[in-house]
């Protein structure tokens, strides 16, 4: 197969707005309608069952709490690593690329120990609807980091021989993102336990 | 190719030549080109529209005579007859008009209409078809799955999709969530392809308001999909954890089985704007090119089409006006879905003041193009009727909603589909179709059209509900009055089927005898008709730059009644 050749439509941008940026606001947007469909059908069904808030008082605050403070770490250090990047200082960009790779590991530690102290405690995905929303939007999260953190993998090499560097600001507003998504589930699946 | 394309000094003196891939697998089954992805797309729609064809002529033949044996299948099963029919619907929305109308169109035009080499994303977009072909191949492995194929229709409404225990299908149900979802998927990359390259990439001169109006209904139809179908993906993550795991989203114990309607039609009812913008799009290009006309009202059409776009995401609920739902939001529904028919009337009338006091000329395409047209009016006039929540619940699950969605679909598909191939035939192959045959096959396929649907209108009027194997348990639905019907439409089904074979004829003959088509064939003004017919790799030797709007033609004191947009004077 021949080498492939990047089109001239790639290289255009009528808009002002570098091609790779346009595209990754339209990932962004498809996945927020994904993940939005999902946390409102979540917020209707608890609306409608108050006692779900006992449910919600088994999920861990703390562990919840520390991840999202592990998130919201990861993402600055996504941003140090694109500032670093528009400056070409590959080796600060690679360097705070792998913080957020590592801070991306970390809540996933943490979330699979959520995961088996709740479910050796009978708290499974099949016990009630709540449990079954709760696994279902967790997982799905976790899946967008487990994503995200591969992406960041993939672009580690090219990012220290400092090809692609735009790529490193693409993975910091999709990474933005996934933070985004957990500040929404953290507080509706941990938090509402009150109400 | 064109000559200048291929001499050694243009060549080199171009520094964004693009190099041919060689080979038959990188050139045509591993290419990046938008053109063959396009043609990947809809060669593979052409292939599961035959299937879905067949499956329909089994049924219908079932319906006409429910004990005979079929030729060409044998005798049809009551679980065979339900997973026909639901893969029938199925495939007809998600593996024939999405990747005909919007995959295969979307790739075809917009790189070459709006004057640019390839898509933004070549390699997405292979993706996007390699995963839209594996989600075909899993979808009719359906059929040889142990228990058959999904056979709890095309909506999938749990509690019996969500279950193998009412299903009967313990591996359909599973595989028809999955392809769709993969379907899903592909054309979610595909359309952020078509989005950015409209936004991002367009030929030097051109404004957003250059764009050929077909550019614009597929851009506005493709954010359509992505912003309703997140919740389905959603749901659908839910709805295979039911089935798989045991969870009970949708579910009688804690769930909610109406979720999923409401899921499956926040996406189900902006879905068919997806699929009649750009058939609408085709027809304003059609209209203009076989008039000699500008379009009416450019800028109106697309404020109008994103109006529908907004409006087309607060009807969903008028599928559910018997499924209990509040009889308040009933009546709100019912409102908007009778709002939604003004703008789409606006857009109708554009096309008809385009048309008027042209010099219209009935080429092939054009014939589909009013077709569509005329037998569109009468799909949307009865969804008038079945917007009125009143009087749906007497419509509701009969033969007056297929017939009334198959006013809509098949003038948009099929009539649709027609137009597309016949009018970008000349430019696809470089050769002409033969008129005479085209127009054989259009008003064979259009008189046999209407005598297999309009009797559906009077069977569902009288009561004739729908996916129902066998009438003669139910007395007022077997009489010989109803079987008339059925058998009527059936036999107009039977000649539609017959009327197919012009077509094949004439697709063959001219791929092989056709005269040469020359790059602008139809004297239209928009870009595609500025590269050569086939377009080479890269499309033109040099990209072009634009001048003008699309829709010049009959300028006065211009001596050509047409005016290319690429044209310096
Ligand atoms: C002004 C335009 C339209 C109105 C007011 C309208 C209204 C409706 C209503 C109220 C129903 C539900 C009937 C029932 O299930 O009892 C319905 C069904 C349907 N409509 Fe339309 N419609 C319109 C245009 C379209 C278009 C453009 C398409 C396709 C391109 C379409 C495709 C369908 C389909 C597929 C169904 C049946 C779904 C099913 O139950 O399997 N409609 N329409
Ligand atoms: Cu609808």
């Amino acid at each position: 197969m021949s080498a492939f050749q990047i089109p001239v439509a790639t290289t255009r941008s009528v808009t002002g707005i570098p091609t790779g940026r346009l595209a990754i606001w339209w990932v962004l947007a498809s996945e927020i309608v994904i993940f939005g469909g999902l946390v409102t059908c979540y917020i209707l069904f608890r609306l409608r069952h108050p006692e779900w808030a006992a449910e919600a008082a088994h999920t861990k605050l703390a562990a919840g709490a520390f991840n999202t403070f592990v998130l919201l770490t990861s993402s600055l250090s996504v941003v140090l690593a694109h500032l670093a990047a528009t400056k070409k200082d590959t080796v600060n960009a690679k360097r705070y690329l792998t913080y957020t790779i590592l801070g991306g590991l970390v809540f996933l530690c943490v979330k699979a120990y959520e995961y088996t102290s709740e479910i050796s405690h009978g708290f499974t995905i099949t016990r009630s609807v709540f449990w079954s929303f709760y696994y279902t939007a967790t997982a799905l999260h976790a899946l967008h980091v487990v994503g995200g953190m591969t992406i960041m993998a993939i672009i580690l090499p090219d990012v220290a021989k400092g090809k692609f560097l735009p790529r490193v600001e693409y993975i910091g507003i999709y990474w933005h993102f996934v933070d985004l998504v957990w500040l929404f589930l953290f507080p509706l699946f941990y938090i509402a336990s009150a109400a | 190719m064109n000559p200048s394309s291929v001499t050694a000094p243009a060549h080199q003196a171009d520094a964004h030549a693009h190099h041919e891939p060689q080979g038959f697998f990188s050139k045509y089954l591993f290419s990046c080109d938008h053109k063959v992805i396009a043609l990947q797309y809809t060669l593979t729609g052409m292939f599961m529209a035959v299937v879905g064809v067949y499956m329909s002529y089994v049924f219908r033949m079932h319906l006409a005579n429910p004990t005979a044996h079929i030729p060409f299948y044998g005798v049809l099963s009551p679980a065979a007859y339900n997973s026909l029919v639901t893969n029938h619907g199925t495939i007809m929305i998600f593996w024939v008009a999405m990747p005909v109308l919007l995959a295969g169109l979307g790739n075809y035009c917009i790189p070459l209409m709006i004057g640019c080499d390839d898509m933004v994303f070549p390699r997405v977009n292979r993706l996007s078809f390699q995963i839209f072909f594996l989600s075909t191949v899993l979808l009719l492995l359906g059929f040889i799955a142990p228990g058959g194929a999904f056979g709890g229709a095309w909506t999938s409404y749990p509690p019996l999709s969500a279950k193998a225990d009412y299903n009967m299908t313990p591996w359909g149900n599973k595989i028809w969530l999955l392809a769709v979802a993969l379907e899903i998927v592909a054309f979610l990359l595909g359309g952020i392809n078509f989005i950015t390259t409209a936004m991002n990439s367009r030929a030097k001169g051109m404004k957003m308001f250059d764009m050929p109006v077909l550019v614009w209904m597929i851009v506005i139809a493709t954010i359509i999909f992505m912003m309703s179908v997140g919740p389905l993906v959603a749901g659908a993550v839910m709805l295979l954890l039911d089935q798989t795991v045991g969870t009970h989203f949708f579910g009688a114990q804690g769930g909610d089985p109406v979720l999923w309607q409401h899921l499956f039609w926040f996406f189900g009812h902006p879905e068919v704007y997806v699929l009649l913008l750009p058939e609408l799009g085709v027809v304003c290009e059609i209209i203009c090119v076989f008039s000699r006309k500008p379009l009416f009202g450019y800028k109106t059409m697309v404020y109008t089409t994103f109006m529908v776009g907004i409006l087309s995401m607060v009807v969903w609920a008028h599928h559910q006006f018997v499924a209990g739902i509040d009889p308040r939001m009933a009546s709100i529904f019912s409102l908007t879905t009778i709002i939604i028919s003004i703008p789409v009337a606006v857009i109708m009338f554009g096309m008809i003041a385009t048309m008027f006091k042209g010099s219209i000329d009935f080429k092939v395409p054009m014939l589909w193009a009013v077709g569509i047209i005329v037998e569109f009016l009468l799909g949307g006039v009865t969804g008038i009727y079945l917007g009125s929540s009143a009087l749906d619940v007497y419509f509701h699950d009969t033969y007056f909603v297929v017939a009334h969605f198959h006013y809509t679909l098949i003038p948009l598909v099929a009539f649709g589909g027609f137009a597309i191939f016949t009018y970008y035939f000349p430019k696809v192959t470089g050769k002409m179709l033969d008129e005479r045959l085209g127009q054989i096959h259009f008003w064979g396929t259009a008189i046999a059209f209407n005598f297999v649907f309009i009797p559906l209108f009077f069977s569902g009027l009288a009561g004739e509900h729908r996916r129902i194997y066998d009438y003669s348990g139910f007395a007022e639905l077997a009489t010989p009055g109803m079987l008339k019907m059925r058998v009527i439409a059936t036999h107009a089904l039977l000649v539609m089927m017959a009327f197919q074979l012009p077509f094949i004829w004439n697709v063959l003959k001219s791929l092989f005898a056709g005269a040469p088509a020359g790059a602008n064939p139809w004297k239209a003004n928009t870009l595609e008709w500025a590269a050569d017919s086939p377009p080479p790799h890269g499309n033109w030797p040099e990209l072009p730059e634009v001048h003008r709007g699309p829709y010049e033609y009959s300028v006065p004191g211009r001596e050509d009644d047409y005016w290319p947009q690429n044209a310096a004077n």
